[in-house]
C-alpha cells in the first residue's frame, strides 16, 4: 500500500496533466496552473524542513567537532543573525517586529537585513560567478587542444567565432570586397552559430524532448520507480 | 426662412452622425480553442491615423465601458479582461486625436464566448504523442515477451561501477550533485532516479555518499532514495542521514558550498546529473582539478559543451533520461528506450520529407507542425 498508492496519484496526476492540455474547457482548463500552484505550497511548507536539516548538519558538526568545524560555526552564525535581524526590523517596506528601525536606516543607509544582503551576500555570490570566466579559460585551453580531427574542427570554429565576435576580426577582414561578405570573419562566426551551432542544439533538444516524453511515460505507467527507491 | 433653418438643424445634426460612425468594419467573435474567457476583435481603418484606439465594452449593449487604450497601428486585439465563457458581449471601437476628440467610431457588435473542448491547434502534438507512446507500448509489450532488444553501451554510466570502487579503494568519499531545479523538473528526477542505482552500489561497495541539495523536496526524495537503497543491499545501518543535506536554494551560494565540499573532501568521483545553469562549469572545474572521476548530465544545451570540457563522461540529452533504464536493465524500461528510437526515425523522416516538400513548394508538413 505503501508503494501502490503513490504510483496511483502519479498515473492519476500525469494523465490529468497531459489530458488538460489538449482540453481548454473547464475543470481541464487550468488544471496544470492550478497543480503547480498546489506544488509551490507544498514546497513553501518543505522550506522549513531544509533549514532544519542545514541547522541540524551543522550543529552536529560542530558539537562533534568535524574536520574543518570552524566553518559551521560561520553558517550557523550568519544563519542565526539574518533571521534574528529579519524578524526584529523586517525587509525592504515589511516592518519587523521592532518596526522599521528608523534609528538603523539612518546609520547604515538601508534596513540591516538589506544592507547585510547588498553589501555582503550580493559581493559574495558575484565573485562566485566572476570564478566561472576563469574556469571558462582553462576549460577551453584544455578543450581545444587540437588532438585529432573532431577536436581541430572544434579549435578552428572556436577561433573563428570568437574572432568574429571582436573588433579584431573586423579589422581583420574588414579589406574584403563587398562582394565577398561572406568571408568576413564576423559573417563567418554568425554562419557557425546559426547554422552549425543551432542546428546541434536543436538536434540536442529534439532527442532530449522525446527522452522527456519516454521518462515522463516511464514515470506516470510506474515502470520507473527508481525515485521511490526502486522496485 | 424658417424651412431653411430647420434644414440647416437637420443637415448639421445628419452631417455630424456621418462624420462619428463610419464605416469601418469592425468583427468580433469567439477566440477559437480556448476556455472561454477571451474575444478576438478585429478591424480594418483606412482612414487618417489616430492618435489611440479606444475598447469600449457592454454587457447589454447599453452601458458601454472603456476596457482599453491600444496603439493606433493595430488592426486586432484579443480581450481577455474578465470575459465569463457562455456570456454576450457588445464592442464598440472610438478612434480619438490627441486631444481625445473622436474621429471615428464603429458600429456595435456583439460576440458569445464559448469554451471548446479540444483545443485544435494542438493536433500535431496529439498526433505525435499517440505515436511515440504507441512506440514505446508497443516495445515495452515486446520487452515482456521476451524478445532481445539491443541498446548501446553508454561508457558514463558503464564507469559507474568502477568509480564506487575506485572511491572504496582510496577511502575517499562520492558526491552526487542532482542540479540546482526543483522536484517539477524532469531533469531532476532522471539524476535522482540513477542515484537511487548509484546509491545501491555505495551501499554495496561501503563507500561514502554526499549528496548536498539545493531544493528542500529534492532533500526529502533523495534522503528517501538513499535510505532506500541501503535496505535494498540489506544495510541499513549503514545509511547515514545526514549524508543527504540541504545548503541553501542560492544557485552561486550553493556552488560556493558545493566547491568547499569538493576541495575539502576531494571525492574520488563526483557525479553532476541534473538540471544546470551558470554554475555548471563552476563546479566541473573544481572537481577536475581536485583530480576526481567525473560523470555528468544534463538536458540544458547550453551547458553540455561546459560538462564535456571539464569531465570525463558526459551524458547528453537524452541519455541522462535514458540513464536510469539503461542501469535497471529491465526489460520494460529497456523497450521504452527502444520506443524512443522509433519516435526519433519518425522525426527524422518527417524532418526530411518536410524539407524536400518545402523545396517543391508545398508546406503541407511545415504548416502542420507550426500547428497554424
Amino acid at each position: 500500500m505503501k508503494r501502490q498508492f503513490p504510483l496511483v496519484i502519479t498515473f492519476f496526476v500525469g494523465m490529468l496533466v497531459i489530458v488538460s492540455q489538449f482540453i481548454p474547457h473547464q475543470p481541464f482548463g487550468h488544471l496544470s496552473d492550478t497543480l503547480e500552484s498546489w506544488f509551490l505550497i507544498i514546497s513553501g511548507f518543505a522550506i522549513l524542513l531544509g533549514q532544519l536539516n542545514l541547522l541540524k548538519v551543522n550543529i552536529i558538526k560542530i558539537h562533534r567537532k568535524s574536520r574543518n568545524w570552524q566553518y559551521y560555526i560561520v553558517c550557523v552564525v550568519s544563519f542565526v543573525v539574518m533571521i534574528t535581524i529579519g524578524i526584529l526590523w523586517g525587509t525592504q517596506d515589511q516592518p519587523g517586529l521592532l518596526g522599521q528601525g528608523s534609528a538603523l536606516v539612518s546609520f547604515f543607509g538601508r534596513k540591516p537585513f538589506d544592507y547585510i544582503f547588498k553589501y555582503f551576500f550580493e559581493n559574495l555570490s558575484a565573485t562566485m560567478f566572476s570564478l566561472l570566466a576563469f574556469f571558462m579559460a582553462s576549460a577551453s585551453y584544455r578543450a581545444f587542444r587540437a588532438r585529432n580531427l573532431e577536436s581541430s574542427l572544434l579549435l578552428i570554429s572556436a577561433v573563428l567565432v570568437m574572432l568574429g565576435r571582436t573588433t579584431i576580426g573586423t579589422w581583420l577582414t574588414g579589406w574584403i570586397p563587398e562582394n565577398l561578405t561572406y568571408l568576413h570573419l564576423p559573417q563567418i562566426a554568425d554562419f557557425i552559430m546559426k547554422y552549425l551551432q543551432k542546428t546541434g542544439q536543436r538536434a540536442i533538444m529534439i532527442c532530449a524532448g522525446l527522452g522527456i516524453v519516454g521518462s515522463s511515460l516511464r514515470i506516470i505507467l510506474g515502470i520507473e520507480r527508481s525515485y521511490l527507491g526502486g522496485k | 426662412m424658417k424651412k431653411i433653418f430647420v434644414f440647416c438643424v437637420l443637415l448639421f445634426l445628419f452631417g455630424s452622425s456621418v462624420w462619428a460612425s463610419s464605416d469601418i468594419p469592425l468583427t468580433a467573435q469567439d477566440h477559437p480553442d480556448d476556455d472561454g474567457s477571451a474575444i478576438d476583435l478585429s478591424w480594418k481603418y483606412e482612414g487618417e491615423l489616430p492618435f489611440s484606439i479606444w475598447i469600449e465594452r457592454s454587457e447589454n449593449g447599453k452601458d458601454f465601458k472603456l476596457i482599453s487604450k491600444i496603439a493606433p497601428a493595430k488592426t486586432y486585439i484579443t480581450d481577455g479582461k474578465n470575459i465569463k465563457p457562455g456570456n454576450q458581449y457588445y464592442y464598440r471601437l472610438k478612434f480619438v486625436d490627441a486631444q481625445s476628440n473622436i474621429m471615428a467610431s464603429t458600429d456595435i457588435v456583439k460576440a458569445k464566448s464559448e469554451a471548446q473542448w479540444f483545443n485544435s491547434r494542438r493536433t500535431p502534438l496529439l498526433v505525435m504523442v499517440i505515436i511515440l507512446s504507441s512506440a514505446i507500448l508497443y516495445f515495452i509489450l515486446s520487452a515482456r515477451k521476451g524478445k532481445h532488444l539491443f541498446i548501446r553501451k553508454i561508457a558514463g554510466l558503464d564507469t559507474i561501477e568502477e568509480a564506487v570502487g575506485r572511491a572504496t579503494e582510496l577511502g575517499k568519499p562520492l558526491l552526487f550533485v542532482p542540479g540546482i531545479m526543483d522536484l517539477d523538473n524532469i531533469q531532476t528526477l532522471a539524476g535522482l532516479n540513477i542515484l537511487s542505482h548509484l546509491a545501491k552500489k555505495v551501499a554495496k561497495y561501503d563507500s561514502t555518499l554526499y549528496v548536498p541539495v539545493s531544493k528542500s523536496m529534492v532533500l526529502s526524495t533523495a534522503k528517501e532514495i538513499v535510505k532506500e537503497a541501503y535496505l535494498k543491499v540489506g544495510r541499513p545501518d549503514a545509511f547515514d542521514s545526514d549524508s543527504v543535506f540541504y545548503l541553501t536554494d542560492d544557485q552561486f551560494g550553493y556552488v560556493a558550498g558545493v566547491d568547499g565540499i569538493i576541495v575539502r573532501e576531494k571525492p574520488a568521483a563526483t557525479f553532476y546529473l541534473g538540471a544546470f545553469y551558470a554554475e555548471s562549469l563552476i563546479l566541473a572545474e573544481t572537481g577536475f582539478e581536485s583530480g576526481a572521476i567525473q560523470i555528468a548530465g544534463t538536458a540544458m544545451p547550453s551547458q553540455i559543451p561546459f560538462f564535456v570540457a571539464a569531465c570525463d563522461y558526459t551524458l547528453i540529452g537524452e541519455e541522462l533520461f535514458a540513464a536510469s533504464a539503461y542501469l535497471s536493465d529491465q526489460p520494460n524500461q529497456l523497450g521504452c528506450l527502444k520506443g524512443q528510437d522509433v519516435g526519433k526515425a519518425l522525426i527524422l523522416i518527417t524532418i526530411f520529407v518536410g524539407i524536400i516538400l518545402d523545396i517543391l513548394g508545398i508546406n503541407i508538413i511545415t504548416n502542420f507542425l507550426q500547428m497554424k
